[in-house]
This record gives C-alpha cells, sequence and structure tokens, in this order.
C-alpha cells in the first residue's frame, strides 16, 4: 500500500529526512515514532503530495506521489499537524465541503458526511461553528475530514494530540475500528499512544529510522541488562559494599532504603547472591523485583544512542 | 481545471464572505459612499440644469456627462479602496490556519483553487456591482439617460475591478499577513493608476508604453460609451497575469 524507499527531504544543507525506506501493507496500522522535530511531519506531507521528496520515491497504492499526485490524493485521506479546519463554518458544513473536494459523488455526500460525523462522536454539535469549538473537537472534525471520502490510506499526523483523556481512548477504538478496510500510519511523540493503537512501529529520529519491529520484538530486542530494585529494612554501608563487589553488575544506586541494582546480560544467576549478600548482612530484605524496561525507555536508549553517534 | 472544484472552492470562500462580517461591513461600507457621492452629484446636476434653463444658456450638461461619468468614476477610486479587503484574506488566511494543506492534498489542481479564489471575490464585486443598479433605475424613473453609457461604464468598471481582485488575490498568495497582502494590493493598484502621471514627462516612446500600462487610460474609452476591444483585451491579459503569478506562488509553495 505504502511503500518509501530512499526518500529523503532537505531543507538548504539540514536533512529533515535522511533515507528513509519502509513499507506498509494493506490493513496494517504503523506507527510513526519519534521525538518532535524528527522528520515525522515532513515524511506525512512527502507521502501525501504536499511536498516533494529531495531524493528517492514514494508510491502509495502503486502511484507515485511525484509523478502522479492526482491519483495518491484521491486514494488519501490526511489529517495534519494542525487540523485544517475554517473556524467561521459549522461541522456540517465543513465536512460537506470535504466531501465535494474529494468528489465524493453527489447522490452519497449526505449520508458519506452523516457516517463520519456519527462515528467521530460529532453528532451533539455538527450545527456549531468550528471556531467556538474545543481543541479536542477540532482534531475530531480534522479526523471527520480525513475519513468522509472512505480513502485507502489514511494518514494521521499526531491524531490524539489536545484530546482528553476519555477522547483519546475514543479515537483510538476509532482508529483500530479502520483497520479492516483502511491502511492507516499515524504518528507520535508519545509512546502509550503507538502501543494501544499500532501493530508494527517505525521510530524515527533525526529522519532516520533507528528501529522498525513490532513492539514486542523491539522489547525484547532491546533487554540489554535488566534492573532490578530491592527495598531494604536497614540498609548499611558495609552490606551494600558486599553487593557492589559482585560481579556481573552495572551500575548500583541507593536512594533511602531502596537500592537500584542492573544486572548485565547473561548475569542473571547473579540474583540469588545479591539476595543472599543482603541476607548475610542481616539488611531485612523487604522487596526485590525486576522492574520491566518499558516502551519508553527504548524510545530514549533509542534515540540517544543515536545521538551520541 | 475542472469547473465543478472551482466551484466547490468559490462556494465556499464567498458564503464565508457573509458569515463573517467582512461582507457585509464592506456592502455597508461601499453603499453609503456611493449613496452620498450619487444623491450630491444628483442635486448639483438638477440646481445647474435649473440655472441654465433660468438664464438660457442653452442646453444643459447631459444625464450621461452629468451624473453617470463621475459616479463610475468615484466608484472606480472607491474600489481601489475597499477591494483589497476582499481578497486578502483569500489565501493569506488559508496559509495562516493551514487549511490551505487541506486544499493541497485534496485531488483538486492549482488552477481549480486560484480560479475558484478568483470567481469568489468576484461574486462579491458582482453583488456589490448589482446594488449599484439602483442609481440607473433612479435616473431613468426620473430622466431619459442613455443606456449604452451606463451599460459600458457598468462592464468597463467590473473589468478593472476584477483587474483589482486578481492583483489582490496574487499579493494574497505571497504572505500568511492579510494587511501585508491588503497593503501591497493597495500600493501597487494605486500606482497602476498613477503610472499616467508619468507619461506627461516621459518621452514620446515612453509615454505609449505607461499609458499602455495605466489600468485608468483603457477606461476611457468605457465611460465614454465605447467598447474598444484592444481594451478588453488588456483587462483581461491584466487578470490572467496575475492569476498565472498565483499559479506560479502556489507551486512554488510546494517546492518550499
Amino acid at each position: 500500500m505504502i511503500e518509501v524507499s530512499h526518500l529523503s527531504k532537505f531543507f538548504g544543507t539540514r536533512a529533515a529526512v535522511n533515507d528513509l525506506t519502509f513499507e506498509v501493507q494493506s490493513g496494517e496500522i504503523v506507527g510513526f515514532l519519534g521525538p518532535n522535530g524528527a522528520g515525522k511531519s515532513t515524511t506525512m506531507k512527502i507521502l501525501t503530495a504536499f511536498m516533494p521528496a529531495s531524493a528517492g520515491t514514494a508510491k502509495i497504492c502503486g502511484y507515485d506521489v511525484f509523478d502522479h499526485p492526482m491519483e495518491v490524493k484521491k486514494n488519501i485521506g490526511f489529517l495534519p499537524e494542525n487540523p485544517p479546519v475554517y473556524p467561521e463554518m459549522s461541522i456540517q458544513d465543513y465536512i460537506d465541503f470535504a466531501a465535494r473536494l474529494h468528489q465524493v459523488p453527489r447522490s452519497k455526500i449526505a449520508q458519506a458526511v452523516a457516517h463520519v460525523i456519527e462515528k467521530t462522536g460529532l453528532g451533539d454539535v455538527r450545527r456549531r461553528l468550528i471556531g467556538n469549538l474545543s481543541k479536542g473537537y477540532r482534531q475530531r472534525v480534522g479526523l471527520a475530514q480525513a475519513l468522509v471520502h472512505n480513502p485507502k490510506v489514511l494518514i494521521l499526523d499526531e491524531p490524539t494530540v489536545g484530546l482528553d483523556p476519555q477522547q483519546i481512548i475514543a479515537i483510538r477504538e476509532l482508529i483500530k475500528s479502520l483497520k479492516t478496510d483502511h491502511t492507516v500510519i499515524l504518528s507520535s511523540h508519545i509512546l502509550p499512544e503507538v502501543t494501544a493503537t499500532c501493530q508494527r512501529i517505525i521510530v524515527i529520529n533525526r529522519g532516520k529510522i533507528v528501529a522498525e519491529d513490532t513492539i514486542d520484538h523491539l522489547s525484547v530486542r532491546m533487554k540489554k541488562g535488566l534492573i532490578y530494585s530491592m527495598e531494604l529494612k536497614s540498609p548499611h554501608v558495609e552490606g551494600v559494599n558486599a553487593i557492589r563487589q559482585l560481579k556481573g553488575l552495572g551500575s548500583i544506586t541507593q536512594t533511602g532504603s531502596k537500592l537500584t541494582i542492573e544486572i548485565k546480560a547473561g548475569n542473571e544467576e547473579v540474583r540469588d547472591l545479591i539476595v543472599e549478600a543482603a541476607v548475610n548482612h542481616k539488611m531485612g530484605v523487604l522487596d526485590f523485583s525486576a522492574e520491566k524496561m518499558s516502551l519508553e525507555e527504548i524510545f530514549l536508549e533509542l534515540t540517544t544512542v543515536e545521538k551520541a553517534s | 481545471m475542472s469547473l465543478i472544484n472551482a466551484w466547490n472552492i468559490a462556494r465556499r470562500d464567498f458564503r464565508s464572505y457573509f458569515t463573517s462580517p467582512i461582507a457585509y461591513i464592506i456592502i455597508a461600507g461601499f453603499m453609503t459612499i456611493m449613496g452620498w457621492m450619487f444623491f450630491f452629484s444628483l442635486s448639483h446636476f438638477s440646481l445647474q440644469n435649473m440655472q441654465y434653463q433660468q438664464y438660457n444658456m442653452g442646453k444643459g450638461v447631459s444625464i450621461s456627462e452629468g451624473i453617470i461619468r463621475p459616479l463610475y468614476a468615484n466608484m472606480n477610486f472607491i474600489f481601489l479602496f475597499l477591494l483589497p479587503f476582499v481578497t486578502m484574506r483569500l489565501f493569506a488566511e488559508e496559509k495562516k490556519l493551514h487549511t490551505i494543506e487541506l486544499l493541497m492534498t485534496s485531488p483538486v489542481k492549482l488552477w481549480d483553487i486560484v480560479f475558484g479564489k478568483f470567481l469568489s471575490s468576484f461574486l462579491l464585486l458582482a453583488v456589490m456591482l448589482g446594488l449599484t443598479c439602483v442609481y440607473p433605475l433612479v435616473l431613468f424613473a426620473t430622466g431619459n439617460p442613455e443606456f449604452g453609457t451606463i451599460f459600458t461604464s457598468f462592464l468597463g468598471t467590473l473589468l478593472l475591478a476584477s483587474c483589482y481582485l486578481s492583483l489582490g488575490i496574487f499579493f494574497s498568495s505571497l504572505t500568511e499577513n492579510q494587511i501585508v497582502a491588503g497593503a501591497l494590493t493597495f500600493a501597487s493598484g494605486l500606482f497602476f493608476w498613477l503610472i499616467t502621471w508619468a507619461t506627461q514627462s516621459a518621452g514620446p516612446y515612453w509615454s505609449e508604453i505607461l499609458s499602455y500600462l495605466s489600468l485608468l487610460s483603457h477606461y476611457n474609452n468605457f465611460s465614454q460609451g465605447l467598447i474598444d476591444t484592444s481594451d478588453v483585451f488588456f483587462y483581461f491579459s491584466f487578470i490572467t497575469l496575475g492569476l498565472f503569478l498565483t499559479h506560479r506562488v502556489l507551486d512554488s509553495y510546494r517546492w518550499r
């Protein structure tokens, strides 16, 4: 559905997007993840034929975005970073306008408009002027606009930004429900966003792909070390030092009665020795548990490693 | 270019003139000034003619000469001030609100967008000019004006004002600041008026070129009741050039 190969975009000498290559299959929901300014929006603008690439190609539904922009535009629904809404229009009129722009057949306009308004939960406010609505509603109007012509590919730039938690859940459910007959690519700089909706994520930083995998695979791949935390009743210097002496450990930090211990990969058996040392020195073990590396940390790891190199 | 797409865009823009206060303020301002001018030129005209009759000075000034010509000349001048307010938002606001992204990622050609924008402002202009038809109606009801002069003045004004629209759309496409777009439109519109001043001091060769470029000099024939195809051609070329340049600007917007 979406094929991107060696895509680059330069603004002057600065590369906003640098040699991106990825593919999105039909019916997939792919998350585009990266910190602010990583090149997510630029990539999306290229995919929607809004902006040409400096190098490389991008194809949507088999059409090159540069050679056949009209065909591409017919097949996509795009929600830009700022919802492109006219404040002086009512929601109903605006969606109607979007449907006409996308050449929805005249006889089907009313039905299509009513359908997306209902789908995005805008029924109660559909006669209100967009300018009087909150950011969350505008975001939903933007989404309704992207959906009204029932496009094959949906490109959503930060679809849930500015929404309250309840609305976020509603939008996520909506996006998931689109999976059956749409291909979705959405960007975010917030991880839970991507984990909640996407099957696959592409982590991008400074215009380059730093990781591309399913969420499960990614967390396994990143398991370089394990972090354990140990809660002690009466920690003392002697005992803590004894733990520090053990082999196969990374950094150990003590905050009050809590020790945070990093165990290097492949040294899992050292856990016995840690507990043993604590018991031997009568520090009173209250709790000893693994701290799972969250996606947030994986993300940070991936993007900071890149920065250091 | 697809007329349906252009019409969809024009329809939205035209409606938004009326859902915001813009159209009402501009139309009200325009009609107030025009009404004021019409009333005083009418009373001046009747006073003058009365004096002519009283002192037996022969045939007075004709209605065309005394009322219609100054009426439309003044109208052109007022359009020079008012129309920048009509066109300044057309692209500048779209850029500011990022709604240009909706237009540019929809399956419509750039020409559809440009022509749609022009059409929306042209429709508003048509409404304004349509309302001024009450003045000729008053004249027809009370006197015997020449229809031809009224018709050609009307047509000339429509074409001249359309040139301001085209100019305004071009400047609106250059910036996302409406004030900048409006100011540039007014300044350059005025320049194309005052260009005739330079013809007096320029040599014979240049004066001809400069006077050809003046928007105003092409209006003269219309005000005399003449339609010269070269004037019509000039106005059409001017409008097309403005829209063409707008198209180029929008195209380059994609490349930035």
